[in-house]
Formats: structure tokens, C-alpha cells, sequence
């Protein structure tokens, strides 16, 4: 076992355990089974950390101190948040349906975890390298849209319901330009399995350079889909109180609390996976141990950025928010693969390709927000009549 | 054996769900139901190797058609809470007619019926490589029939829903 | 006799061996949900009261189901998403080998996206993407 390259040690380990006498399956099922465990603690660490994180950096935005009483800087706030969240009183109301009152928080929370098998943490290291990886992302995410949907009809009432359509109608109209994004990415990669849209962008050629538009695209769905400012429309306390988990408490609304970080996470680590190289860095070929470093740090710059925003921007209003969708996003991201496409088959060298792609890319950019300035300038935006739902 | 553990509890799982869907008084939880059904064929196609085809069941049919059906039913008047018995007086000789036929049936798919012998071999490397290539090949008047069809259902449904204006 | 036989070669494996992490992983976060959710129903605290479980609405006894009728924007949006959902489906596999395809490829994927943007346009026309109304 070489501890440098990570990609050893899952011979190493096999080996190891089949000389005990075990038959190889045996041995795999162990594997993975350490493996999926490290996994979920990976992730629920990193929440503590992230959520602690974000506290503090909104409050120093915002000219607070943030969270300081619980451990040094606060940095045992969450765990404490968490044992105050785990000894509380489990309420079900009277007039919720039970069994999908009780099943919304856990299919939340799965359909985020299931996620996280397919990221690349360093050369040759993923949970499972699915050759359908992409699809395989949007699909287990839409498991979240169910559950949204769940929680807000079983918890019967008013807000919850109005919040769970609500976030239902713009996980879907944002997933449309998102999945659109992730079309141009496999265009260029020539694959869908993650770890080899990583090798694609081989060279210092990270996608980020080479689709800038597409970036920006991904960006802007990935906040969206995250309910995140400024698409929190859900959160909008001011009028649905607190969307679809108002009748959550204790552990269950927890894993609510869960999933949204779990997001944050994940669609930052796609993020840095699809544009911004995922674990490639200076020698990460040659130290694989390294990659792991530089998919952290790529992956919490993507999360400084939500952070960012979260604690800078105001709200849009649900109108906004849906025409900014469908009529700016979905064409923009069905033109950036019609352009994609055809500068792919313009058989170039690499070079002018990369270069041709930059070009057309920044263009893009420049013509939307062009559109987008002289729309608001003359309030094409502004709605007639008010909307209730 | 662990595969055949696996496939009859997805099997199972997958079945159950389907009764559930036919028999739950509220509507909104059949739609639920219906959901967990999708899932568990998704789960066998997992089992049959075909990657591209479980995704997509999850990605068409959870993600987006049983919305729909929910939000369908959310449009209907007062059908959102209300429960609503899915059993008529007939129900105990329509259960018992169902029975025998699908004994009958099952009894003429698997014993009855000589199905040609499929050699069960790995599957190719780059399946969704011929999937596309086939897509754009021998199946190209179908494929762009399709989005022929979907601007169709597009269409209607924004006639539907527009009615007024029309 | 209702489930086949598996060969011996076949006796060990039981799936890809690429999903296996999935299931795994399927049944530990199952494990760990549902004892997540059971730790406070063992440790917390269990005074209920006919108050406490009513449904929250800003300190005002509920009178009337809210599980009522709801616009059609809803239902709108949901068509919508599902029509570019499956076009989606179909612009995958085409994505993964485009670099190898001919141009033929290309303007198959051309018809395609043409029609669909018929529909699209038909849609704005309609005011389908407005939401307010």
C-alpha cells in the first residue's frame, strides 16, 4: 500500500482480508461497506463544519460576531445544535397523513445522499464510477422534488402546501437549464461518467476557461436549486412563514436542515468536478493523495460563493423567478449546446477550438445580460396584477 | 442467491406499491404509491444491467409524470383530501375474475410459451454510445418523430389550460 | 422454477459490480434514517396536548382544509419541465459520441432542436412562461 495514491488501497485492503480465508465477494461487500460508512461521515463532518462556517461568514458580512459562546470561534455550536435537535419532542400533527409525514424527511435526505457516490475525490476515487454518472444526478435529485412535494401535503396546512408547490414549480423550471448545462459539459468531455469528464480537463484546460457561459449557467440553476438567495422563495418568512417543513420539529426537521447543506455541498463539488477541473491540480497525477486537497479547496470556494450571495442579495418574487427561468435561462442554455455542438464539429485544433468556444461563450454572456439590462430598463418585467399562490 | 434475495424483495416491494396505488381511499396518496411503484422497476432495471433505462424511468417518470399526475389532481375539484372508497359492490368478483386470469396468464407466459433463448452475456462498454449512435442511425425517423410528438403534447397543453383565449 | 437458474459462473456475482456500493449505500442510510428518527422518540420528552399538534397557522385555530383546488401555472410547469425532460433523455446519448458522429449527427439534432423551439416560441407566445394572470 502506497499511503500517497489512495487508488492502492483498495487492492491493498482486499488482498489483506482475502487472505483471511474470505471469497472475494465477501471481501467487496466489507469494502463497500467501510466505504458507503466514511462516505456518510464525510458528508455529516463537513455539514457541521459548513453550517458553522456559514453562520459565521453572514455574520461577519453582516457586521455581527456570529455564533462564539460554544467552543473556540463557536466552531461546537453545530454539535450542539445537533443534541439540542436530537432530544426534542417528535410531534406529528393530528391532521397529517403520518406515513408520508414521516417518509418526506428521510427521502430528502437519501435523494442527496444517493448523490454522493458518484463524486470524483481524487484519481481513480469515487464511490461507484457509473458510466450514466451525469444522469444519474439528476435523477436521485428529483427524488428531492418528491419529497418537497410530500412534506407539504401530509403536514396539512396552508403554508406548507403553498411553499411545497411553490418549491416544487422552481426545482422544476430550474432543473431544465441545469440538466442543459451538464449536455454541454458531456459534449466536451465526450462522456458521462465523472471521473472521466475530470480527465477531460486535463492540461490546466478546466471547462471553467473553456465555457465560461456555461459556468455562470450552472451557477446561477445550482443557487436555484439549493433555494438559495436569491431564489429562497421558500424561506420567504414574511409570507409563507417557513415553506414546505413549517410543520417539522426536532429530528425531522433536522434532516430538512440536513438536506439543504447536503446541497450546498454537493452542487459545489459538481460544480468544481464539471468546470473547474475536480481533483486535478499542480502534481496531482503523480501525488494522488493530493487531488483530495484540491477538490476540497475548489469545492468550498463554489460554497464561499453561495455563501456570498446567501448573505448579500435580496429576494426575488415567484414571478420573477419563473420567467427569469424559462425565458432567459432555457434559451440561453439551448443555444450554448447548439453553439457547443456545432464549434465541436467544425473539426479545428484543439487550440482554436478552446479558443473559438471562450469566444463564443463570452458573447453569449454579453448578449444576455444586454437583453436582460434593457428588459428591466423598460419594466418589461413588472407584473399587472398581483398573484395570491 | 443474493441476487434472487435481491431481485424478489424489489419485486415484492414493486408489487405491494401497485395494490396500494389501486386500493388507498385518498388520491394524492395513490399518486404517492404510484411513485414507489416507478422506483421499484427502476430497481429492476438496476438488476436487468440496463443503467440508462433505470435512469431515465427515475428521471421521466418520478421526476416529472408523477408531478404531474399530482398536480393534476391538486387542479380537481376537491379531490386533494377527500377520501374516497376505491371498492364498488362488484369489487369481490372483479378480484376474484383478475385472479383467475392472471393465473391463466401466468400459466401461458411461462409454461405454455417456448421463448427464444436469449444468450445472457455481459453488457457492451459503451451501451449509451449505441444507444446514440442508433438514435441518430437506424432509428432517426422515430427519434425525430418523438420530438414531433412532444411538441404535440406541448401544444395541447397549452390549448387545455388556455381554453378561454382560444 | 419461477426464477432461473443462475450458472455457476454467475453464482457469486450478483449485480454490476458498479452498483453494488449503491445498494450498500441504499441500505446504510436507510439504517441510519430510521435510526436517526427513532433516537428521540426513545429519548424525548412525550406531553402532547390537543393544541400542540394543530397545524401552525399564526396562532389561529385552522377552519378550513387547505388541501384546496390551485392554479394551473402549477400544472403548466409541469408539462413543460417534462417535455424538455424527455428531450433531455434524448439529447444525452447524442451528446456522449457527438464528436464522433458526421455531420449528419448534427443536423438530425438541428431538426430536433428546431422543432422544439417551434414549441417553445408557441409557448411564449401564449404567455405559458408568465407567471402572474
Amino acid at each position: 500500500m502506497n499511503l500517497l495514491d489512495p487508488q492502492t488501497i483498495a487492492p491493498w485492503f482486499i488482498k489483506v482480508v482475502g487472505s483471511l480465508g474470505l471469497s472475494a465477494f465477501w471481501t467487496q461487500l466489507i469494502w463497500d461497506v467501510i466505504g458507503s460508512v466514511s462516505l456518510v461521515l464525510f458528508a455529516i463532518v463537513s455539514i457541521l463544519f459548513i453550517v458553522w462556517l456559514e453562520r459565521k461568514f453572514a455574520a461577519r458580512v453582516q457586521d455581527r460576531l456570529g455564533p462564539n459562546r460554544v467552543g473556540p470561534y463557536g466552531l461546537l455550536q453545530t454539535i450542539a445544535d445537533t443534541i439540542k435537535l436530537l432530544t426534542k419532542e417528535d410531534i406529528t400533527p393530528a391532521t397529517a397523513d403520518r406515513v408520508s409525514y414521516n417518509i418526506a424527511p428521510i427521502l430528502a435526505v437519501f435523494s442527496v445522499f444517493m448523490v454522493m457516490v458518484v463524486i470524483p475525490f481524487a484519481k481513480g476515487v469515487s464511490g461507484a464510477d457509473l458510466n450514466v454518472g451525469v444522469l444519474y444526478i439528476t435523477a436521485v435529485s428529483s427524488l428531492g422534488i418528491m419529497a418537497a412535494l410530500m412534506a407539504g401535503w401530509s403536514s396539512d396546512n396552508k403554508y406548507a402546501l403553498i411553499g411545497g408547490f411553490r418549491v416544487v414549480a422552481q426545482l422544476l423550471s430550474y432543473e431544465v437549464p441545469m440538466v442543459m448545462a451538464m449536455v454541454s459539459v458531456v459534449l466536451v468531455s465526450g462522456s458521462m461518467s465523472l471521473q472521466k469528464i475530470v480527465g477531460a480537463q486535463a492540461g490546466g484546460r478546466w471547462f471553467f476557461w473553456v465555457m465560461p457561459a456555461v459556468f455562470l449557467l450552472y451557477l446561477t440553476t445550482a443557487l436555484a436549486e439549493n433555494e438559495r438567495t436569491p431564489f429562497d422563495l421558500l424561506e420567504a418568512d414574511s409570507e409563507i412563514v417557513a415553506g414546505y417543513h413549517i410543520e417539522y420539529g426536532g429530528i425531522k426537521f433536522a434532516w430538512f436542515f440536513l438536506t439543504f447543506f447536503l446541497n450546498t455541498l454537493f452542487l459545489a463539488s459538481f460544480a468544481a468536478t464539471f468546470f473547474l477541473g475536480g481533483w486535478r491540480g499542480p502534481f496531482a497525477e503523480q501525488v494522488p493523495i493530493l487531488g483530495f486537497v484540491y477538490y476540497f479547496l475548489k469545492t468550498t470556494l463554489v460554497i464561499f460563493f453561495m455563501m456570498w450571495v446567501r448573505a448579500t442579495w435580496p429576494r426575488l418574487r415567484i414571478d420573477q423567478m419563473m420567467s427569469f427561468a424559462w425565458k432567459v435561462l432555457v434559451p440561453t442554455s439551448l443555444v450554448l449546446v447548439m453553439i457547443t455542438a456545432i464549434i465541436l464539429k467544425l473539426g479545428l485544433s484543439p487550440f482554436w477550438e478552446t479558443g473559438l468556444l471562450l469566444i463564443s461563450n463570452l458573447a453569449v454572456i454579453l448578449v444576455v445580460l444586454g437583453f436582460l439590462g434593457r428588459a428591466l430598463r423598460l419594466g418589461i418585467e413588472r407584473p399587472k396584477r398581483r398573484v395570491v399562490a | 442467491m443474493v441476487m434472487r434475495v435481491v431481485f424478489v424483495v424489489v419485486s415484492l416491494f414493486t408489487l405491494v406499491m401497485a395494490f396500494m396505488v389501486v386500493s388507498h381511499p385518498t388520491l394524492f396518496s395513490s399518486a404517492l404509491y404510484l411513485v414507489a411503484t416507478f422506483l421499484g422497476v427502476a430497481g429492476l432495471y438496476v438488476l436487468l444491467e440496463a443503467d440508462f433505462l433505470a435512469v431515465v424511468q427515475v428521471m421521466i417518470y418520478v421526476g416529472a409524470v408523477s408531478i404531474l399526475i399530482i398536480f393534476a389532481i391538486m387542479l380537481s375539484r376537491g379531490m386533494m383530501g377527500k377520501r374516497t372508497s376505491s371498492h364498488n359492490r362488484q369489487a369481490k368478483w372483479v378480484a376474484l375474475a383478475s385472479l383467475l386470469l392472471a393465473i391463466l396468464l401466468l400459466y401461458f407466459i411461462t409454461v405454455l410459451m417456448r421463448w427464444p433463448a436469449v444468450q445472457a452475456g455481459p453488457v457492451p462498454a459503451g451501451a449509451i454510445q449505441m444507444l446514440g449512435q442508433d438514435l441518430v442511425g437506424r432509428y432517426v425517423v422515430p427519434f425525430e418523430v418523438a420530438s414531433v410528438l412532444l411538441l404535440v403534447a406541448l401544444v395541447g397543453a397549452i390549448v387545455l389550460a388556455r381554453e378561454r383565449e382560444i | 422454477m419461477w426464477l432461473p437458474e443462475p450458472t455457476a459462473d454467475h453464482e457469486d456475482m450478483f449485480m454490476p459490480i458498479s452498483y453494488l456500493p449503491l445498494l450498500i449505500l441504499f441500505v446504510i442510510i436507510l439504517l441510519f434514517a430510521i435510526v436517526a428518527i427513532g433516537f428521540p422518540t426513545l429519548l424525548g420528552p412525550r406531553r402532547t396536548s390537543k393544541i400542540k399538534v394543530e397545524p401552525y397557522e399564526s396562532g389561529l385555530t385552522p377552519f378550513v382544509s387547505p388541501r384546496r383546488r390551485f392554479p394551473i401555472h402549477y400544472y403548466m410547469t409541469a408539462v413543460l419541465f417534462m417535455i424538455f425532460d424527455v428531450e433531455v433523455i434524448f439529447l444525452f446519448p447524442w451528446a456522449v459520441l457527438a464528436k464522433k458522429l458526421k455531420v449528419f449527427g448534427l443536423v438530425e439534432i438541428g431538426l430536433f432542436f428546431l422543432i422544439l423551439i417551434i414549441g417553445y416560441i408557441y409557448a411564449w407566445r401564449k404567455d405559458a412562461f408568465t407567471w402572474e394572470r
